[in-house]
């Protein structure tokens, strides 16, 4: 046991240092360089600094790094327990269709009303953001009310995932139909919204953001313990006092309202959620479910914010979308951590 | 002391109009300290009977009660106190250990974090070491043998501290070794620590030498429950297993496969060659008859100096083999 809890704290710590350093990195590095006394000056000490330097932090990368560690970590942690929900090394946020419902909500605001009432959203400006916030935290919310209704009245688990699934499914076409008849002007607009981003909040909204995906995020560790009872299937879990209902539905509840939040405010960030968890089990080796959560907390965290490095990396004259970034690293992890999976199952 | 109670119990699916019932009206009983074996076919409920016992499925009717309480209307946590189970499903958690997977046992008992104080340390280890895998504490599952894992299921059971432990079918995928010895553990935590064990198992012969009592659950009779002595005494098993062309034997306590015969041969000899031989030929449809005097040809199990199997005609030795596979060869083209 101290053994192995050597091990979690090492990874534990190791995680964080990390996480500190991306911070640093993501607010020195980018297309134009800043030295970290600046940055100590303008974020710490008060000190004179120089004045672009100070708008590049305070108006750019400070809201992009505090909304990619929220957002990591909200995603990290969502996926972890989906995962473990559904006993599926696949699933991830996205398996609930809530993600699905956000872009619904956001393609109908985007695509609908232009279509209706002969308007492109981008003339809206700051009005525009406000309402594809809205419109995404409303599809997101009505799938998620939905999700927790069904997994209420329905008793498997299995047909949660399987209608979260079609959920998905349902949204996606709505969405096809959308995007076909409308302008091309719209239609970019929405994809751009779909390939997600890390910088349309400002340093006050970006604050918000964080706190209500860390918090949280950190609180799931109270669904720990049955967490590592749901590993065991729901027949054991039972056996062993877990009221397998009121369980599943806390773990939809946070699950949902972290995926909503990131998606609303981020646009469907993909694969974070599935890869994480992984790296998390992967690393630790335990399987309590308190150290898993920290743990795909700290490298969510830490991985939304490499995949923001990479996307602005220096050099470059314009970002990335995000997703591009994360699915370039977010796949071959899990793909790693599938074969080294296949190679352990043979033995049980 | 009785322990489990199962009164008038109506098992089976569904609800209302459309349930489908199972089995009507069973009756048992378990009292402290015994091994209780179920036993049927495929297909006669066992299954249904142990998840309704279990609380993961409603009673259509009827009731099963614990020390006086009503079983079916307990809540997770208090039912978590009372009955532990070891299923069939295969569980994969990733990167477990015996010890995490037995101290998940101690759930009902523990926070909201659900961490082990000192006591509830103690159990995990000695349920660990009662079920002789000590060595294994560390280890991951996945690194288990099937036998080891079925043993961690039990001590997870075992540390779940509960009055009656209920397994499905915990001796299948298991070799023969292994589920003898998997029998042996339950036989002794019974006996031991005055537990009561009941397990559905299909392994007839094991539960006929080691069960206490025995619940035979089949389509026609439902639930007859007795020692295994008075249930041969009274021929239950014949009765219950008797379709299919198998027969039980009473006397072994095993099934007997029935032959269709074709053919008939005289046979002199005796002992455990003849056994084996009458086996062989068994198999191949040849049925094996004492040789009479008026016989005038028959085979002769020999026995003087070097095993010899010898084919006489009218006294005269006409062919003669060394081996079961090449006598029944011979056989087969006289």
């Amino acid at each position: 046991m101290i053994h192995k809890l050597g091990r979690i704290s090492i990874v534990m710590t190791l995680a964080t240092l990390l996480l500190a350093f991306l911070v640093l990195l993501n607010l020195v590095l980018g297309s134009i360089h800043i030295p970290i006394s600046e940055i100590k000056a303008i974020l710490f000490t008060g000190d004179e600094a120089n004045r672009i330097f100070e708008n590049i932090i305070l108006k750019t990368r400070l809201p992009q790094t505090i909304v990619a560690l929220g957002a990591g970590m909200a995603l990290g942690v969502s996926g972890l327990l989906m995962q473990t929900l559904f006993r599926n090394p696949l699933a991830g946020p996205s398996v609930l269709g809530i993600s699905s419902g956000s872009s619904l909500g956001v393609a109908f605001v985007m695509l609908f009303t232009g279509n209706i009432l002969g308007f492109t959203f981008t003339s809206l400006g700051g009005w525009g953001d406000f309402a594809v916030v809205f419109s995404s935290l409303i599809g997101a919310g009505l799938v998620l009310a939905l999700i927790l209704f069904i997994s209420h009245k329905i008793g498997g688990t299995l047909s949660v995932l399987i209608i979260g699934v079609m959920i998905g499914y349902l949204s996606s076409s709505l969405v096809s139909l959308l995007k076909f008849y409308s302008p091309e002007e719209d239609v970019h607009n929405y994809v751009i919204w779909g390939l997600g981003s890390f910088s349309r909040l400002t340093s006050d909204r970006a604050l918000m953001f964080c706190l209500i995906t860390v918090i949280p995020s950190l609180l799931a560790t109270f669904l720990s313990k049955p967490l590592n009872l749901l590993a065991l299937g729901d027949r054991y879990a039972a056996n062993l006092g877990l009221n397998i209902k009121r369980a599943r539905f806390f773990i939809i509840a946070f699950a949902g309202f972290l995926t909503a939040i990131v998606t609303s405010f981020c646009g469907p960030i993909i694969f974070i959620g599935v890869a994480v968890p992984h790296l998390a089990k992967l690393l630790s080796k335990t399987s309590n479910h308190f150290y898993l959560i920290l743990n795909a907390a700290l490298l969510g965290a830490a991985t939304a914010l490499l995949c923001n490095l990479i996307a602005r990396m220096p050099g470059m004259e314009q970002e990335m979308p995000i997703n591009s970034v994360t699915a370039f690293i977010g796949a071959p992890v899990v793909i790693w951590v599938i074969w080294k999976r296949r190679k352990e199952n043979r033995l049980e | 002391m009785e322990i489990l109670q199962i009164n008038k119990l109506s098992i089976g699916y569904g609800k209302g109009k459309r349930a489908k019932i199972v089995h009507e009206k069973l009756d048992a009983k378990m009292y402290a300290g015994e091994l209780v074996c179920l036993l049927g076919e495929n297909g006669t409920g066992k299954s249904t009977l142990i998840r309704t016992i279990c609380g993961f499925q409603p009673a259509l009717d009827g009731e099963a009660s614990m020390l006086g309480k009503n079983l079916l209307q307990q809540s997770e946590k208090d039912l978590a106190k009372m009955a532990a189970v070891v299923l069939t499903d295969r569980v994969i958690v990733p990167n477990a250990t015996v010890e995490e997977l037995v101290g998940l046992g101690r759930s009902p008992y523990t926070g909201t974090f659900g961490i082990l104080n000192d006591e509830d340390k103690q159990i995990v280890h000695t349920s660990i070491e009662k079920c002789g895998i000590l060595h294994k504490k560390k280890e991951r599952l996945a690194n288990l043998s099937d036998g080891e894992k079925q043993k961690a299921f039990i001590a997870k059971a075992l540390a779940q501290d509960t009055k009656i432990i209920i397994l499905d079918e915990p001796t299948a995928f298991l070799d023969m070794p292994a589920r003898v010895e998997i029998m042996q553990l339950l036989r002794q935590i019974a006996s031991q620590s005055g537990k009561s064990v009941l397990m559905s198992t299909h392994d007839l012969d094991l539960a006929l030498q080691m069960a206490d009592k025995l619940w035979l659950l089949s389509a026609q009779k439902a639930l007859l429950t007795g020692t295994p002595e008075d249930l041969l005494l009274k021929n239950e098993f014949q009765s219950i297993f008797q379709n299919r062309g198998i027969e039980f034997d009473n006397k072994t306590g095993l099934f007997r496969v029935g032959y269709d015969y074709n053919m008939e041969i005289p046979v002199k000899g005796h002992g455990f060659e003849y056994v084996l031989l009458r086996r062989a030929f068994a198999r191949n449809g040849i049925k094996t008859i004492r040789k009479k005097d008026e016989d005038s040809q028959w085979l002769e199990v020999c026995r003087n100096g070097k095993l010899s199997f010898k084919y006489f005609q009218n006294g005269e030795c006409i062919g003669q083999e060394e081996s079961i596979e090449d006598v029944l060869a011979l056989t087969l083209k006289l």
